[in-house]
């Protein structure tokens, strides 16, 4: 499994084609991912989806972080994702400050919460860890809840559409969704072309050394704790970002977006697509929203097909759509 | 405020503390036994008060139901064992936990399809009804009946687990399943039938609720998020724990909502995330396995 | 599950993407569209909850508004032009709603939303369509879409809010001195409730003895029931809505509650009614924006019935289902009016819109686009009162349209 896992990091030496192609992939992941993010408005059912699938994708890519590559499962993201779209939305709203400003404010506060909540949790481990990520979420939900007069409550925060994107020398029209779409991309591209860089430095090599056997890399001499605390707080920066794109892109934070069902679905995605590798927790995103769009219009059932589509998956595809792809290649 | 409703909110507490040890037991049996964290508990749960809702619609007797429903539904959790839960032995700890997960979205919906998507009324049964005096106040009968059913099951409980070579076996299995295996112990059926009593205390939990909750589909989620935080803090696992958290739950719940009622569902997650952080295995826990 | 519902939802479904994208690289997304704009069918968005636990009211929602469609395609089309309906599913879920309205506008290109549920969609909805300029006919009871702050000019709010309700329950059930204790669900809509018992309670001289505060979204009501029973009081109002409502009274009832007060609702439903034992219910006293008893005394309703009747199999519409039919078919007499879906023209038509289709007179206030309508009082009825499965309530008054019930335009923040 875990020769499996590395197959992208560390090309195997390329005997067959497929081993080629599949190395060659990984080493152009960047550049291709951004292609095929350049086409996805214009093969999916509509431009409001394939903007999901840009944030809902770099979630993933950010849980996936702590989940598929330094192996510890957060129930708690949605804090993240939430705290990054609140706090762009009040920067904007309640404050008046400049969208590029109140970004940057969303990702800070994410990072705050998320060094918070992993000092906290990472003193736990399996199971435990779980929980201790999904009580911390559920308080974060109630806090934001309680406060309505910041966060609008359960009715959700509202009043900070931004409609036209001012930038240095020019200004676009944010309302237009093509225009939308690809402004928010260049954010998700550059945010991938960081993990990636990420993954390839040393620290990625450390979390997966953690992954594998903790002990073992803890008797290598790294320091495990922090550098898990490390991989959470990436992780829960990135949601973070991706929650600020979600406020921009909806104009509103529903409180929804704290629930720990979404927490739930963030592990779905990532597992969907294959947790542990590059592509896989974006194709996980994709997929799952465009199941769930396509099938929501066909039946109101759409999740019993969902339920029965991720059971598959764990008991057969265990490595999800692309992890399953790579060693198909491989066995070639 | 008089000493009389300090007592008697003090009682809802510990009245409450049953429901909630009665919502977690199937959750603290299938964890503690198998390892298994089984996230369709809520949707067996709210699975189970509808076989209830079913039986009682055939039988016209709310005490059929209470004795029918959940072994049923235990049956049902065997069939779940053997062909979804068993290929995943061996594997990472963490996909029994999703594959649950999944499951639960599936029970839901199967529900709604065959059931509508409607809440359906359950009445409490006749000889159930009405209010005792308590002394300090009125306390419905049917709640008392509650913890009475919940007291009985924890016996029985330990006298199967204590008392009987069953137990011990299962006690050992769940040790060290490759010793037992080793001794010509067949593992995989006792797992078997430890899911299904698993299961189907949780069904009995769900017949049991039916009269106090309503029955819907979507009765599970909130008993989930219950179940965990009592599992959790006892330490999962550990039955035990469970008692002790649930009636630690309950008081502190109902001392809430005596001075802040709308913080009385928060306390139960802050509580929580206390908890494991002075101790992070629960109050009873062993160290997590697997990871 | 209805199958109208599927094939209406299926229908709609175009692969045109690739084709309005160009048109958006092009940056003119609304200019070819009002070319052809006379003879093009007039398509209404209308997002609803169809999973989750109110999919009951979303099914009867979307009957309803079929049927107001239908009605219109019947007698040769709105303004020479045909109606299509667009029903998407927004789960409960503001976020999801957010999607779905983007959708409507950028790739079906709809001339109108109508619909919500629950607050926290109608409130999304309303941002997406108020930065877009899109007319908005809101179906979700709630207080917040009348305040200036999330005023736009394109939306109208069809649903009855916690503030009339309140105010006409109150008067029909509160008396001087009576001694009142609320437990309120903690959220908006909750304390909105909460809001307008307490206005109405002031101006009768019915005296506050408990306030209880619930989380919203609990399972057991148990431990907050002692305080009440200890209040003394002889009303309980218990401010929530749905599963939370049909649970609380249901735990309320087990305590003996009833014995010693009468339980009061904002809001009555349905469904949720049918969900529970008719004696938990019985005597429980609430507003409703419709019932389909009301055919005995008003013709509009009687028409409304029997249309539905006619459509689905003899059987009656309920109260969300009411809003649907309302209003979509407010929304066509106001394009009618107005000869065409110009956002300004039908604004205009819908502020000058009186029309009885349901429930008596109605007509849109100025200022915040609230829907003055009459409002009812139903009491639960014992199981041995009922004649049929339908016969749910009695009414116990049906106050008919009044400003005097609304908050004033300059307490909502306009200026008169």
């Amino acid at each position: 499994m875990s020769v499996i896992r590395n197959a992208e990091l560390v090309p195997a030496p390329a005997r067959r084609n497929f081993a080629t192609l599949f190395s060659n992939v990984s080493r152009w992941r960047v550049p291709l991912s951004i292609l095929a993010l350049c086409i996805l408005p214009w093969v999916l059912p509509s431009q409001a989806l394939a903007v999901n699938v840009l944030i809902y994708g770099l979630v993933a890519v950010g849980y996936n972080l702590l989940f598929g590559y330094t192996g510890l499962l957060s129930f708690g993201h949605a804090a993240f994702f939430g705290a990054g779209a609140y706090a762009t939305g009040i920067a904007i709203g309640a404050f008046g400050l400049h969208w590029f400003i109140a970004m940057l404010i969303g990702v800070l506060v994410s990072g705050l919460l998320a060094t918070v909540m992993g000092v906290l949790a990472i003193r736990t481990r399996g199971i435990y860890f779980s929980m201790v990520t999904l009580a911390l979420a559920q308080l974060v939900y109630y806090a934001a809840l309680q406060a309505s007069s910041w966060t609008g409550g359960e009715n959700g925060l509202r009043g900070f559409t931004v409609s036209t994107l001012h930038l240095p020398g020019f200004s676009v029209n944010f309302l237009d969704p093509l225009v939308k779409y690809y402004a928010i991309m260049i954010v998700v591209a550059a945010a991938l072309w960081f993990v990636s860089r990420v993954l390839s430095s040393p620290f990625g090599a450390v979390i997966e050394a953690i992954r594998e056997n903790e002990t073992r890399a803890r008797a290598c001499g790294y320091d495990v704790e922090r550098t898990k605390l490390l991989s959470f707080i990436l992780s829960g920066i990135l949601c973070g970002l991706a929650g600020t794109l979600s406020a921009m892109h909806l104009s509103i934070v529903p409180l929804d977006s704290l629930h720990y069902h979404t927490s739930g679905l963030i592990v779905m995605m990532t597992l969907l697509g294959g947790a542990g590798s590059f592509f896989g927790p974006f194709i996980g995103a994709l997929a799952f929203l465009s199941m769930e769009d396509i099938f929501s219009l066909w039946t109101s059932n759409w999740q019993l097909i969902v339920g029965v589509i991720f059971i598959l998956f764990v008991l057969y595809l265990p490595k999800g759509i692309w992890g399953t792809l790579i060693s198909w290649g491989k066995s070639r | 405020m008089t000493v009389q409703l300090i007592a008697m909110q003090l009682f809802s507490g510990l009245a409450l503390g049953a429901v909630l040890i009665m919502v977690a037991l199937g959750l603290s049996i299938i964890f503690g036994m198998l390892g298994i964290v089984n996230f369709a508990h809520g949707a067996l749960f709210m699975v189970g008060a509808y076989a209830g809702l079913y039986v009682a619609g055939l039988t016209g007797s709310f005490w059929w139901a209470l004795l029918i429903a959940p072994v049923m539904i235990g049956l049902f959790g065997m069939l779940i064992e053997r062909f979804l839960i068993r290929p995943l032995y061996g594997r990472s700890p963490d996909d029994p936990l999703l594959l649950t997960f999944g499951l639960g979205y599936v029970l839901v919906e199967a529900v709604r399809i065959f059931f509508g998507t409607d809440g359906i009324p359950f009445s409490t049964p006749g000889a159930l009804r009405g209010v005792v005096n308590l002394g300090i106040g009125f306390f419905p009968l049917y709640r008392l009946f509650v913890i009475g059913v919940v007291v009985a099951v924890l016996l029985l409980l330990w006298i199967g687990l204590e008392k009987t070579k069953f137990g011990l076996i299962v006690r050992a299995g769940s040790a060290d399943p490759l010793i037992m295996r080793v001794l010509g112990v067949d593992i995989s059926r006792l797992w078997l039938v430890v899911f299904g009593i698993g299961v189907g205390i949780t069904a009995l939990g769900g017949v049991l609720a039916a009269p106090m909750r309503n029955v819907s589909p979507e009765m599970g989620t909130l008993v989930l998020a219950e179940a965990f935080v009592v599992t959790v803090i006892g330490g999962m696992g550990s039955l035990p724990g469970a008692v002790i958290a649930g009636l630690i739950v309950g008081v502190s719940v109902s001392m809430t909502s005596l001075f802040a009622p709308e913080m009385a569902t928060i306390v139960m997650f802050a509580l929580m995330a206390l908890i494991l952080l002075v101790r992070p295995n629960g109050l009873y826990g062993r160290a997590a396995p697997g990871l | 599950m209805t199958n109208e519902i599927e094939k209406l939802a299926l229908r709609p479904i175009g692969r045109r993407a690739a084709l309005i994208g160009l048109a958006g690289v092009a940056g003119t997304l609304s200019m070819p569209w009002i070319a052809r704009a006379q003879a093009e069918t007039i398509r209404i968005g209308f997002p609803t909850p169809l999973t989750g636990p109110f999919a009951a009211e979303a099914n009867d929602q979307v009957r309803s508004a079929q049927l107001a469609v239908k009605l219109a395609n019947d007698k040769g089309g709105i303004a020479g032009r045909k109606v299509e309906l667009l029903v998407r599913d927004d789960k409960l879920n503001a976020g999801e709603a957010a999607t779905r309205t983007l959708e409507l506008i950028e790739k079906d290109k709809v001339h109108a939303v109508v619909g919500a549920l629950s607050s926290a969609v109608q409130l999304a909805v309303n941002e997406v369509t108020r930065a877009r300029s899109m007319l908005y006919i809101s179906i979700s009871q709630s207080d917040t879409i009348n305040e200036i702050k999330d005023f736009s000019p394109y939306t109208f709010h069809e649903a009855l809010n916690p503030t009339m309700t309140t105010a006409v329950v109150a008067k029909h059930s509160f008396k001087k001195g009576s001694k009142v204790a609320y437990l309120v669900a903690d959220y908006a809509y909750g304390h909105e409730m909460l809001r307008g018992f307490k206005r109405a309670a002031k101006e009768i001289g019915a005296q506050t003895v408990s306030e209880i505060l619930h989380p919203f979204g609990a399972a057991d009501y148990s431990t907050f029931i002692p305080t009440i029973l200890a209040s003394g009081a002889d009303i309980l109002c218990i401010c929530n809505f749905g599963r939370d409502q049909a649970n609380s009274i249901k735990q309320a009832v087990d305590f003996g509650v009833k014995d010693q007060m009468k339980i009061v609702v904002p809001v009555l439903l349905h469904n949720q009614r049918l969900a529970v034992d008719p004696e938990v219910f019985e005597g429980v006293t609430g507003g409703a924006n419709y019932y389909w008893g009301l055919e005995e005394t008003v013709p509009s309703a009687k028409a409304f019935n029997d249309a539905f009747r006619a459509m689905y199999k003899g059987t009656i519409p309920t109260d969300y289902g009411a809003y649907g039919y309302t209003g979509v078919a407010s929304l066509l007499m106001a394009i009618e009016k107005a000869g065409g879906t110009e956002p300004q023209k039908v604004i205009a038509a819908l502020e000058a819109l009186k029309y009885d289709i349901a429930k008596g007179e109605q007509s849109y206030r100025k200022c915040d686009h609230q829907s003055m309508q009459s409002v009812l009082v139903l009491e639960s009825k014992a199981k041995k009162a009922m004649k049929s499965d339908a016969d749910l309530f009695k009414i116990v008054a049906a106050e008919p349209a009044s400003e005097s019930v609304l908050r004033t335009c300059s307490e909502l923040g306009f200026k008169s």
